[in-house]
């Protein structure tokens, strides 16, 4: 066997890895913070301080049955969770996680990780439309309408620091910010591609698509068992990607205080950065209350769209003239 | 030898991808099913510019046709009609007249551009230079009139979904 080929049949064997041990930190992680949020335990009975909890879980969801509803397309039902998945994976291989790690070097990694998780909405859409129940179907609309104006000022924002530093490539952004991190330059771009982030993800207060009180769980109502677990396996993937994108364009990436840990130094500021912007988020869900709908899309439209667009010109303007 | 055939499987691959996910887009009576058809197609287009070495233009033809295109497309299925009004919605002679002449115009034109063209293979083309930064200065100034008049369509475009909605709302009114 080539060691090329091999080498990619490792990486691929840890990505996937990766994202279950992600998913299950992630979902231990949530529940914990909002149970402290909350001012109660949390977790406590399976294991010590219950981090064995989302082993069994996932054990447990392994182990249900797959329904499929009556009246749907079956197909694309089943189709639905693994179109979600597979996208959701796919960045991991381009993310630099330290100086060494990165198991992709590609010019244009930041382009790829943008169409990958584009993919995603077209899963959400056949998943809503397949259940043939109206709750999805509603979740899906407003799931689609989401993301799509969300993306503008995502890449508005994004565009900034390609301005910046001429370069789509990971690693190239990390070596831009050598002196200083981009986040001192670049704060309003932050701010907007962080919202917009969460938004692309579906995160409380922008979880519209999935609201519990007036949808059930949105386009996932109808999944069970493994089909639902890879929606929550790619939600949780997807807020990796974007807190880890936020981390190499605005935080420094791998960059940090030199550890006495040899190579190890890089992946664990840059696994710090990402876990600490991941909290961040999870802290602002379980803060604020949920906007309603037309309050989301003029927030995008009237405020985040103009705002990334003024930023991306002043940006344009000062990195010509110096 | 055995690199080249490798390759040459995946071409294949992608093209039958493209051909299939084009019969599925044409003749499923079901939109859904047909968008997920036309998304497979232009999977398939992207892994073509994969296989001729453009990593940028597939990538973008997947963040913009798969990501955008489509779901812009399904998006208007779902708000559109439902499944029952489309199945009553019955097209008139005038539409499939139109429909046959559109559709054999493309053709035309689209086999005399196959036929007409010379073709080079792609290794002794050009300057050789294919980066990104040589990518968009060409578009800048070589290209930039090409650029201008899409940018023209696009806004003519917007101009003109902006009137049809404008047009609904008041009917609606009344």
């Amino acid at each position: 066997m080539p060691p090329e080929l091999l080498r990619m049949i490792i990486a691929s064997v840890i990505v996937v890895a990766f994202v279950f041990l992600n998913a299950m930190i992630l979902g231990y992680m949530e529940r914990k913070v909002s149970a402290h949020i909350q001012r109660r335990p949390g977790l406590m009975e399976v294991g010590p301080h219950g981090i064995l909890q989302l082993l069994i879980d996932g054990i447990k969801l392994i182990g249900k049955q797959l329904i499929v509803p009556e009246g749907s397309n079956r197909f694309l039902f089943r189709l639905a969770p693994l179109l979600s998945f597979a996208p959701c994976v796919l960045p991991f291989v381009v993310i630099p996680f330290s100086k060494k790690l990165q198991i992709v070097s590609m010019d244009i990694s930041l382009i790829f990780i943008l169409a990958m998780t584009s993919i995603n909405v077209i899963a959400i859409l056949v998943a809503g439309w397949a259940s043939n129940n109206k709750y999805s179907l509603f979740g899906t609309f407003r799931s689609v309408a989401q993301a799509v104006s969300y993306e503008i000022p995502m890449l508005l924002s994004l565009l900034s620091i390609i301005f910046m530093t001429s370069t789509f490539s990971l690693q190239g952004i990390v070596a831009a910010q050598k002196y200083y991190w981009f986040i001192l330059v670049q704060p309003l771009a932050f701010i907007i591609y962080f919202i917009s982030g969460m938004a692309e993800t579906n995160r409380a207060p922008f979880d519209m698509p999935e609201a519990e009180s007036e949808l059930t769980a949105g386009f996932h109502t109808e999944y069970s068992g493994m089909g639902f677990s890879f929606f929550f396996l790619a939600e949780y993937a997807n807020m990796f990607t974007v807190c880890s994108i936020a981390t190499v364009l605005f935080l420094g990436g791998w960059k940090g205080i030199p550890l006495p840990l040899g190579d190890f130094t890089g992946i664990v500021w840059f696994m710090l950065k990402v876990y600490g912007l991941l909290f961040v988020m999870i802290w602002i869900r379980w803060t604020y209350p949920r906007v309603r709908f037309d309050q989301l899309m003029s927030f995008c439209w009237k405020y985040l769209i103009p705002f990334a667009l003024v930023n991306l010109l002043i940006t344009a303007v000062v990195v010509k003239l110096i | 030898m055995a690199y080249g055939t490798f390759t040459e499987i995946f071409f294949y691959l992608f093209v039958v991808l493209i051909i299939f996910g084009a019969l599925v887009a044409v003749t499923s009576p079901i939109l859904m099913k047909a968008v997920m058809g036309l998304a497979m197609a232009m999977f398939g287009i992207a892994g073509l510019y994969l296989y001729l070495n453009s990593p940028f233009l597939a990538l973008m033809q997947i963040l913009i046709y798969v990501g955008a295109v489509c779901i812009m497309i399904v998006f208007g299925i779902m708000v559109g009609y439902t499944p029952k009004q489309l199945a009553e919605y019955a097209i008139g002679p005038k539409n499939t007249l139109l429909a046959i002449v559109t559709s054999l115009l493309t053709l035309g034109v689209l086999s005399f551009a196959l036929v007409k063209t010379q073709w080079v293979p792609a290794t002794g083309a050009g300057s050789g230079d294919y980066s990104l930064a040589h990518l968009g200065e060409t578009l800048m100034t070589r290209y930039g009139l090409a650029f201008e008049l899409i940018s023209v369509i696009l806004m003519i475009a917007m101009i003109g979904a902006v009137a049809i909605t404008w047009n609904g709302k008041r009917r609606g009114i009344k």
